[in-house]
């Protein structure tokens, strides 16, 4: 085997393939050849590095170089003054916020912060070689399991681990699978939840696309514990990049003999498909996720029966989403007890969120429970944007709540989140500053929501776009003092009616901008004012007096000819025909148009 | 069974375990308003979507409202029917439906009898807060020959799913779209005339609101009658009679034929027939057909095929035609009454009274939507005049007789009129589930046989509610199997085990509908009560058991239309008037 | 390939495989492992620091010792070159110039297997590459 002296990991999410990751490992190898150091250096595509913001990622290794936005021009000078010089190329290393490059990953205080065990293996090995897998101890967990451990001592060992399904609803997974292992009816079946449907989460895709034999090994242990000799794995077509390296890696997995029939030359037999969803938010509900399935409508059902109870065809099914079974092999190996000592009491060992909005770093990192959000934001994130004021965040996606300044210092875990009315959620986590208008931000939420609604109960179905339609209202300026009241009671009823936990969640983003944000509300509604100065229809261009010269330039920029004025006199905007482009603003040399 | 003890609004209720709130509320005398849910018990349907949460209530220790159609008891369970939460819940859903519910109730066909109007005059419901700015789905008006659906009023109560699917296995009706646009149609939103619809009309027989009604003939009906230059001539169907009182405030099984017959001279008829005389002129071609296939049977003829199916109910056709094309060899050859009795309407008594067929129309009451589509099938027409130039339903009927002005309960008993209106109790029963089979059984037997049944004609073994049913008689030392489903899910079940092989009938009489054709989709709503259903059945017996005549061989007027116009049952003028064949309809609807 | 038929099977496999990763390991964790530096600008390259390199490395893993080899630009000891940074876990890092393949042996033999002290060693000016 050939001994590299370096590796260069090249990102290969979906977001850094997209712009041009494989040009770039492309470009790497010819230079190499060129140089003659093919045999010295080693180009791996990996799965994502998170650091998603300053794309494409490029990393030297053992130095732990980190190069960013790198074009596949860039990869000659990284040959040749890094490999061969033993120099950096300074113009490629990440910024700090606060200005300086920085040498190295370890010194950026985006990843300083993190711990990695769902992401262990993203941007670390090539997803697409098993071997790399196993070097980190892949399957490690499945073969303990098979040889040493009763499927109950594993649900055992889960439960004890305290980890709580990742997708949503902070179940215990333990108990889950104690409830499929306790059913005696068979078949029985594992399902992973890939339908990651919430607005800028990926790191369900991310971990698919960087580790995917971590949630095959995950499965086939919960098989073993549960009883059940067939997973499923329900995922959105949209993830073109997860589907391919999960095929490889169930392949793989075949050929080593570690699904199929008798996996470690057990007698326990395992096998993994792949159902392709249509990419349907409410199929991230578990019933309808079964029923999407089976084929039929994507629409939820009355819970009891419970999957275990009832589930794929009417057998017994445990459903957990990707990054819960992402951080079973790692529960067998290290143990239970290693796993309960990060995070907090009762959300255990860690979370992986989408950080995205208003954020210097955008992207997806992993962070024990219990951390702050105000380290989340401002240390991992490095902060606000364009030095603009921190306003709000949004948990949980769609279904959670917006958390204000008073929430920074909020350890975050299921329970905390719950208290201060939003949720964890998948993990989502949209950053919002100064110029967010919250109204339209819950608009934004339920507009959602409304698109992704299965229609099947009236409450969700009709009463999300009442609601959608009255926000929309007050965001014109048009709605009245005693709609507010009605807007709240219509969340409350939409809640406390809705099938599932889409309709019932849904309010969710309305209320708790109401609740945190009330001015904001009556300000539009009583003033017919945008505090955040966003929504546009309550915005009004004019003119000042003492400051306009008449020099008609804005006139001839409006597009709609809402401008008048004779030349050298003072203009005039009129507000019924002003279509409130900022046409004007752009083009007056002398501060004379303002906005109110 | 274990049961369970609950506290409902401070009453306790014991139930039996897996019990509903809305189930044990009932017996304690809370009517907990629902819309969506719907439980067909004597057909095993319920329809429990948790849709509309209309019925939420509050349980003590949870976090949010309960469906009480769908949520089970547990014991210790407080439930609270009527707290300001749940009142403004279900206030506030109610209004939400309605938000995108048109609101032309005036020009409903549902007005007065609708389901969601019910709830909103019950809720006191008196406006709805940001109607003005509400936007309202829109959907395109689909019209078939039987069912006119009107999305914009679909409320998504999912029954008629629960009728196409999971009682008639016909698949036709599924929801489309997502969120606020969700409605239910056929796949790709097709017309339902592409669909594999039979036209059962289950589906508008459970619908709540106006979304699906039937197509209203009433206008041509007046049109026809109108013009002094038609000879109009009514049939009307036996289950029409048991049914049509409950419009007029009776009580199911109320039997009204003298005074429909009545009625339907004063509207202006000039001729008021009975489809039961075609029933038994049925009998004498399906039962001859019967018999001539029995016996070849018997001596060992390889290529007759068996069992023999019944052909009356034109949904059920329709569903073999698109279902099971490759078994259309099965189902008796005969004409259903209705096409029997236009088809002779149009030649015999046409010739009798002198009239060109051109100049006479022929207009069905009937139970039944599909037989709207019946009529209009091409073979039953002659140089494009239709045998049956309209039907009717025992709804449209009851509406033409209010608009009338006429208490149909004040109008005197009156027969009808001769020769097509001399009827047996064998073409009365055709209207229930069994019927058929039975009136066949009683001229099958007595032809096959030689013998005569004297008193012994009632086949109990035939009669009931299952729906499946099998029986053997005895025909004199040969054991005849009979086999009955209503329902084409029951149906279906049936076809497969002939498709297979495993059948052992000798015949099989099948009808769509829940209990024949009193539960027919053109009857009056039952709202999800079938025992209004079995009531009208025990109407049919009692009328047949009152018939002067109860075999459909001896009806005189029969026997003279065999000696006058038809010759031989089966003959070659038979063929050609009382016959058809069946077609392969599934790739045409698949493709269009 | 063959299937793997038992934990033992995955462990010796796990072995074999174990040098594909081993250097992101530990350069993951370098901070736990002999780090050493090697300067190679291009006065460096000219006076023969790219052997030095590629003799380290292998002569470290034939010795058995964990630890990290890295390129480094100019080290500022441009009059000592070549010139190598050894930093050992928890300790100051220390420059060592003028190195050769026996040099370099000597260092991996001496200072950092056994502890004891080399001739060699640069003056240090206070600062280590990262702090540049």
């Amino acid at each position: 085997m050939t001994r590299y002296k370096m590796h260069l990991l090249v990102c290969g999410g979906t977001g850094c393939r997209a712009s041009a990751a494989d040009s770039i490992t492309e470009s790497l190898k010819e230079s190499l050849q060129e140089h003659n150091l093919q045999d010295e250096v080693q180009v791996i595509m990996t799965g994502c590095f998170g650091f998603c913001e300053k794309g494409p990622i490029v990393k030297v290794l053992p130095d732990n170089t980190f190069y960013t936005e790198v074009k596949p021009d860039d990869t000659g000078e990284i040959v040749e003054e890094h490999l061969i010089k033993g120099r950096q190329v300074d113009r490629l290393l990440y910024e700090a916020p606060e200005g300086g490059k920085v040498k190295d990953s370890k010194h950026m205080d985006f990843y300083k912060k993190q711990i990695r065990i769902a992401l262990r293996n993203c941007g670390f090995i090539d997803p697409e070689n098993i071997d790399e897998y196993i070097a980190r101890d892949g399957y490690f967990a499945l073969g303990t399991v098979l040889s040493e451990m009763t499927p109950q001592q594993v649900i055992d060992q889960v439960k004890e681990s305290g980890l709580r399904g990742r997708g949503g609803g902070g179940f215990p997974a333990g108990l889950k699978w104690e409830f499929a292992y306790k059913n005696q009816e068979q078949p029985k079946y594992v399902v992973c939840n890939a339908d990651e449907g919430d607005p800028g989460a990926f790191m369900d895709r991310s971990i698919l696309e960087g580790d995917p034999h971590a949630v095959l090994e995950a499965m086939a242990i919960c098989g073993y514990a549960t009883g059940a000799d067939k997973g499923l794995i329900y995922i959105r077509a949209e993830y073109p990049l997860a589907i391919k390296r999960l095929k490889i890696a169930i392949e793989q997995a075949r050929e080593y003999g570690m699904l199929g029939e008798g996996v470690f030359g057990t007698d326990f037999n395992f096998d993994v498909q792949l159902r392709y969803g249509a990419g349907a938010f409410v199929c991230g509900e578990e019933t309808a996720l079964i029923h999407s399935m089976e084929g039929e409508r994507g629409e939820p059902t009355f819970k009891p029966p419970f999957p275990a109870e009832s589930g794929y065809l009417g057998k017994p099914t445990n459903v957990n989403n990707v990054e819960t079974y992402a951080n079973v092999p790692v529960i067998i190996n290290k143990g239970a007890g290693w796993f309960k000592k990060i995070g907090t009491e009762k959300s255990t060992g860690t979370k992986v969120f989408a950080l995205a909005g208003k954020v210097n770093n955008v992207g997806l990192i992993e962070v024990p429970m219990g951390t702050t959000l105000r380290e989340v934001i401002f240390e991992i994130g490095g902060g606000i944007k364009d030095g603009k004021k921190f306003k709000a965040v949004q948990t949980g996606g769609p279904s959670g709540g917006c958390l204000t300044e008073e929430h920074l210092d909020t350890p975050i875990d299921f329970d905390n989140l719950l208290a201060v009315g939003s949720m964890m959620g998948s993990g989502g986590m949209i950053v919002m500053d100064e110029d967010d208008c919250m109204v339209s931000v819950a608009k934004f939420f339920l507009e959602f929501t409304v698109e992704e609604s299965c229609g099947k109960c009236a409450p969700c179905r009709v009463g999300n776009k009442r609601l959608h339609e009255l926000l929309e209202r007050i965001t014109q300026g048009k709605a009245e003092k005693k709609d507010l009241q009605r807007l709240k009671n219509m969340c409350h009823v939409i809640a406390d009616t809705s099938l599932c936990g889409l309709g019932q969640t849904a309010p969710s983003p309305v209320l708790s901008t109401m609740e945190n944000f009330w001015n904001e509300y009556v300000a539009h509604v009583e003033d017919q004012r945008c505090p955040a100065g966003s929504c546009k229809d309550l915005m009004r261009y004019e003119i000042i007096p003492e400051n306009c010269v008449g020099c008609t330039a804005c006139a001839r920029k409006c597009p709609v000819g809402a401008i008048t004025g004779e030349r050298k006199q003072v203009h005039e905007i009129d507000q019924d025909i002003c279509i409130k482009c900022g046409a004007c603003v752009d083009a007056c040399k002398f501060d004379a148009v303002t906005i109110k | 069974m274990e049961n369970v003890k609950l506290t409902i609004d401070n009453k306790q209720v014991e139930v039996p375990k897996g019990t509903t709130i809305y189930k044990a509320a009932k017996q304690v005398g809370i009517d907990i308003p629902v819309l969506c849910y719907m439980n067909l018990e004597d057909i095993g349907i319920e329809n429990k979507p948790g849709g509309c949460r209309v019925c939420s209530v509050e349980v003590e220790g949870r976090k949010n409202l309960a469906p009480a159609c769908a949520t089970e008891v547990f014991d210790g369970m407080d439930v609270k029917t009527h707290t300001m939460r749940v009142i403004n819940a279900r206030r506030t859903v109610v209004e939400f439906i309605l938000s995108d519910h048109p609101k032309d109730c005036l020009t409903c066909k549902k007005s007065g009898n609708c389901e969601l109007q019910d709830l909103a005059v019950r809720l006191g419901i008196r406006e709805i807060p940001g109607q003005e700015y509400a936007e309202m789905s829109t959907y395109k008006t689909d019209y078939s020959p039987s069912i006119v659906r009107e999305l914009d009023k679909c409320i998504m109560c999912r029954r008629c799913e629960s009728m196409c699917n999971d009682f008639q296995t016909v698949g036709a009706l599924n929801a489309f779209n997502r969120g606020f646009d969700a409605a239910v149609a056929p796949a790709f939103e097709m017309d339902l005339q592409y669909s594999p619809c039979t036209y059962c009309g289950q589906c508008v027989a459970v619908c709540p609101t106006g979304a699906l009604t039937e197509v209203d003939h009433s206008r041509d009906l007046i049109d026809a009658i109108s013009d002094p230059n038609t000879t109009v001539v009514a049939q009307t169907a036996p289950a029409v009679r048991a049914a049509l009182g409950e419009e007029f405030g009776q009580e199911p099984g109320t039997l009204v034929t003298g005074k429909m017959v009545s009625a339907l001279r004063r509207l202006g008829f000039d001729y008021v027939f009975d489809t039961d005389f075609a029933a038994d002129l049925t009998i004498m071609e399906e039962g001859t057909e019967l018999l001539d296939r029995l016996k070849r049977h018997l001596d060992g003829d390889q290529d007759v095929k068996l069992p023999m199916l019944t052909s009356c109910c034109p949904a059920w056709v329709r569903f073999i035609e698109h279902h099971f094309p490759d078994m259309k060899d099965i189902p008796s050859s005969a004409r259903s009454p209705q096409q029997m009795f236009g088809s002779i309407a149009k030649t015999y008594f046409a010739d009798k009274i002198e009239t060109k067929r051109e100049n006479m129309v022929v207009v069905s009451i009937m139970p039944c939507l599909a037989k709207k589509y019946e009529s209009q099938r091409e073979e039953f027409s002659v140089e494009g005049n239709p045998d049956v130039d309209f039907s009717v339903s025992t709804r449209e009927l009851a509406h033409l007789i209010r608009e009338a002005n006429f208490n149909l309960m004040d109008m005197p008993e009156e027969d009808f009129d001769r020769p097509m209106g001399e009827s047996t109790g064998a073409g009365v029963i055709f209207g229930t589930t069994g019927g058929v089979i039975e009136a066949a059984t009683r001229t099958a037997y007595e032809m096959h046989t030689g013998g005569n049944l004297d008193g012994n004609i009632d086949f109990e073994q035939l009669r009931g509610f299952e729906g499946i049913r099998k029986a053997t008689v005895d025909f004199n030392g040969t054991p005849i199997n009979i086999g009955i489903a209503h329902g084409l899910g029951n149906a279906r079940k049936l076809l497969e085990a002939i498709r297979s092989g495993e059948s052992e009938f000798h015949a099989i009489e099948i009808m769509a509908c829940p209990g024949g054709c009193i539960g027919g989709g053109g009857q009056p709503l039952h709202h999800n009560d079938t025992t209004i259903l079995k009531a009208r059945q025990k109407a049919i017996y009692e009328e047949d058991k009152n018939k002067p005549i109860r075999k459909s061989h001896e009806n005189p007027e029969i026997q003279t239309l065999y000696k006058e116009f038809l010759g031989e049952a089966m003959g070659e003028k038979a063929h050609e008037l009382l016959h058809t064949n069946y077609f392969d309809i599934s790739r045409k609807i698949e493709i269009s | 390939m063959g299937k793997i038929k038992s934990l033992e099977d995955l462990k010796k496999k796990k072995q074999d495989l174990q040098k594909k990763v081993d250097l992101r390991e530990k350069a993951d964790d370098a901070e736990s492992y002999v780090q050493i530096k090697v300067g190679m600008a291009t006065s460096g390259i000219a006076s023969g620091a790219k052997e030095i390199y590629d003799f380290l490395v292998e002569a470290l893993e034939k010795r058995n010792v964990e630890a990290v080899v890295t390129q480094a630009g100019d080290m500022g000891y441009s009059y000592a070159e070549p010139t190598i940074e050894v930093t050992k876990p928890g300790e100051e890092p220390v420059v060592f110039g003028y190195v050769t393949k026996d040099k370099a042996d000597e260092i991996i033999e001496r200072y950092i297997k056994r502890g004891e002290l080399v001739d060699g060693i640069l003056p240090q000016n206070y600062r280590t590459i990262d702090e540049e």
